[in-house]
């Protein structure tokens, strides 16, 4: 066993152990010379090479680790390694209340967090029997938020892609666009990522005053600046050179392998639940479900940037409907499932509203016992188990969630798109070069978060 | 507290107390336990425990909740430590179910009409709008793959697989649970497979929807559930080496107590909490 990095006799690495791998030569890479590699190798150049890439790699978009078996630059095998950023998250969820779930679900794929909380949301939603039950507002602010949310993931899909391809403008105009959206959620739930603002019955707050004007600004600005992404992409001989005809998977291998969103829809398959199944009042708003005919990286680029355009459509017919909507509930009715104070949003995030607080401390102590029952019990939920699937920026996001009549969840499972998509890396890279494994998997999408939960 | 809807009159008060007793001769007209031939007391045939509302409903017991608070023993100062409530799922529903899912039911039972396999269905649940078929285990691939390719049913998508642990389901604990969308006729319905923790096999599905391989790797690595047939049935999220299965209910979440001001606050599942 010989590697090129050791330097001296008895010079170890405190943080790896040694291989134990029984067969063949190990070399460990960090960054030398690769002359001094290859003339390593000496006769046995011709030898099959299994490359471990990742799981630490600025290019496998997360902690993905790849194993890649090589010949020469062509990849024969390609095998996905998960796991490295398990949290535990549905564990977890077990041994909190039903609201506090949502703290926890929202971090899973965390550049989708509403589309995280919204599947959990609609899930209790449904076991509780209360679908119907919760208020207009709070059904519109989810789509506003959804479809922002799928913007500003698009946005880092796109820009990340670029990024790792070498084309470092796409990613810088990305994250400017994507901030601007960080900027939006920060003024309606008070925090950037990890909201925990849509909550089973509603969203958790009203908008805040001149939030519409704001979204209205930002939907006139993007408008200027999503034809600059296509201005600098669509046509561009480099781009399309290392996008076209990579990562290819047909619409039987996507329906095989489970695949849902862009790649399922750059195979020209026009399935999306917001049309075929659509949740929160999505059939009241007018969009247009994108395809592509390709089945490839450039389709699935050209259909999420499409998307956003749409999105943007759906965003401007929320904010027009919420105009109208001013002062009205966002959270059912029911006192009993309602969290029961209005929190107040500052710039640190949701915090106790003092006005609440004075209420219950000083003048009714039926809202303080309400309030405490609530908060510390949380309510029951009805035992069986529901799954209401939604359409997230990278597919059928959706949460089994099990009930067994207590005030925790028995069980919630989340399928991740990112999860399941992830499976055709193999599909989509064996037998090209490894530069295209890296174009595939931005692809794909996966956002390790959700995969590994 | 009315929180449990469906149940609440005679004849649960005696099933919280454990297993349905045998129904007597005399009062079967008013509790119709579902006859099962004599199960053996192998755990490999433990058939569904169903019981009755007063309302006619069915419901299926899988467990029994105890107290209110979470104190147990001579702490317990609330009053509410007799409390014994059995946890009830919604059991299996009769004819008609409603809208499509009676195409969808009637389609598999003539096929399946067609087999010897007339009892791979063990029962037909619709809640919440949801229709649950549970699967006799070994008789499920055969039904994905008729869920998959009859043209009547053509469920072509598999939405992936979810483990389910309830311990004190006896002889039925670990579920593996199934959500199957048809894109052709737009519908979804849940496929459930109940198998004991002695014995955790369940046939693979990775040959009918092959994009069950990481679901259900990962179903083994979090539940310990065999999927015989699997082309490599390793675990996925945990290290390789690790012991035990995470989201089974008797494996404890972990956590050290925190430490804020003088105070020391338990880790999660070791405070006391309501349940």
């Amino acid at each position: 066993m010989a590697t090129t990095t050791s330097t001296s006799e008895g010079s170890q690495d405190f943080y790896a152990d040694p291989s134990d791998t029984s067969q063949g030569r190990v070399f460990t890479v960090t960054g030398q010379d690769w002359d001094s590699i290859s003339q390593g190798l000496g006769d046995q150049a011709e030898e099959r090479v299994v490359v471990n890439m990742g799981p630490q790699h600025p290019s496998t978009h997360g902690v993905l680790r790849l194993i890649l078996e090589l010949e020469g630059e062509t990849v024969t095998e390609a095998r996905c390694g998960i796991g490295y950023l398990h949290t535990g998250i549905e564990k977890n969820m077990e041994y909190r209340s039903w609201v506090q779930g949502t703290t926890f679900c929202t971090r899973m794929d965390y550049l989708a967090p509403f589309h995280n909380e919204l599947t959990y949301a609609l899930g209790v939603e449904r076991l509780l029997d209360i679908e119907e039950q919760v208020p207009e507002k709070a059904q519109v602010m989810r789509v506003l938020l959804s479809e922002l949310n799928r913007i500003s993931s698009h946005l880092v899909c796109i820009a990340t892609g670029g990024m790792e391809i070498g084309a470092l403008t796409v990613m810088t105009i990305g994250f400017r666009e994507r901030e601007l959206v960080l900027d939006l959620f920060e003024l309606i739930t008070g925090l950037r990522m990890n909201h925990a603002f849509i909550r089973p019955g509603g969203v958790a707050q009203d908008l805040p005053p001149g939030a519409l004007d704001e979204i209205r600004d930002f939907v006139a600005l993007m408008k200027k600046r999503l034809p600059e992404y296509a201005a600098l992409c669509n046509a561009n001989p480099i781009f399309k050179a290392r996008l076209e005809g990579v990562g290819h998977l047909d619409l039987a291998g996507c329906l095989a392998l489970g695949l849902s969103g862009p790649p399922l829809r750059s195979a020209g398959y026009p399935w999306d639940l917001r049309k075929t199944q659509p949740y929160c009042g999505y059939e009241d708003y007018d969009f247009d479900v994108i395809t592509w005919d390709t089945a490839d990286s450039y389709g699935r680029f050209r259909v999420r940037l499409a998307e956003m355009h749409e999105s943007l459509r759906i965003v401007e017919q929320c904010a027009d409907r919420l105009a109208g909507l001013e002062g009205a509930p966002v959270m059912v009715a029911d006192k009993k499932i309602a969290w029961p104070s209005q929190l107040s949003i500052g710039s640190d995030g949701m915090g106790n509203s003092l006005d609440h607080i004075r209420h219950i401390m000083g003048e009714s102590m039926e809202a303080l016992i309400h309030h405490f029952k609530l908060v510390t019990e949380g309510f029951r939920v009805p035992a069986g188990q529901a799954y209401v699937p939604v359409e997230s920026p990278r597919g059928e996001l959706g949460a089994h969630v099990v009930s067994d009549g207590g005030t925790r969840p028995f069980r919630a499972h989340f399928r991740d798109p990112s999860f399941t998509n992830l499976q055709a890396t193999s599909v989509m890279s064996e037998g090209g070069m490894v530069a295209d494994v890296i174009v595939a998997i931005a692809s794909i999408d996966p956002v390790m978060g959700g995969v590994d939960r | 507290m009315n929180d449990d809807k469906p149940m609440g009159d005679k004849p649960l008060d005696d099933l919280a107390q454990g297993r349905p007793s045998p129904v007597s001769e005399g009062d079967s007209d008013k509790r119709e336990t579902v006859q099962q031939p004599a199960p053996s007391q192998s755990p490999e045939n433990v058939p569904v425990s169903t019981a009755l509302t007063s309302e006619g409903t069915e419901v299926r017991v899988v467990g029994v909740r105890t107290g209110m608070f979470g104190v147990r023993g001579p702490g317990d100062t609330s009053g509410y430590g007799g409390l014994v409530k059995p946890v009830v799922f919604p059991g299996a529903t009769q004819r008609p179910y409603g809208g499509w899912f009676d195409e969808v039911a009637d389609a598999l039972e003539a096929r399946l009409a067609q087999t010897e396999l007339t009892a791979a269905i063990e029962q037909v649940v619709v809640h919440r709008g949801e229709i649950t078929f549970h699967v006799r285990r070994e008789d499920l691939p055969f039904v994905a793959q008729m869920l998959r390719d009859d043209e009547a049913l053509r469920f072509e998508f598999c939405s992936g697989v979810s483990g389910v642990h309830y311990p004190e389901d006896t002889g039925r604990e670990l579920h593996a649970v199934y959500h199957l969308l048809s894109m052709t006729h737009n519908r979804r319905i849940r496929v459930e497979v109940s198998v004991p923790d002695a014995d955790p096999h369940v046939p693979s599905l990775v040959s009918v929807y092959p994009t069950l391989d990481w679901h259900e790797r990962e179903t083994w690595d979090m539940f310990g559930i065999v999927f015989d047939g699997h082309p490599a049935l390793t675990r996925i999220l945990m290290p390789d080496d690790w012991p035990g299965h995470p989201q089974r209910k008797d494996y404890p979440l972990g956590g050290v107590p925190v430490e804020y001001k003088g105070g020391s606050v338990p880790p999660p599942d070791q405070r006391r909490s309501y349940n």
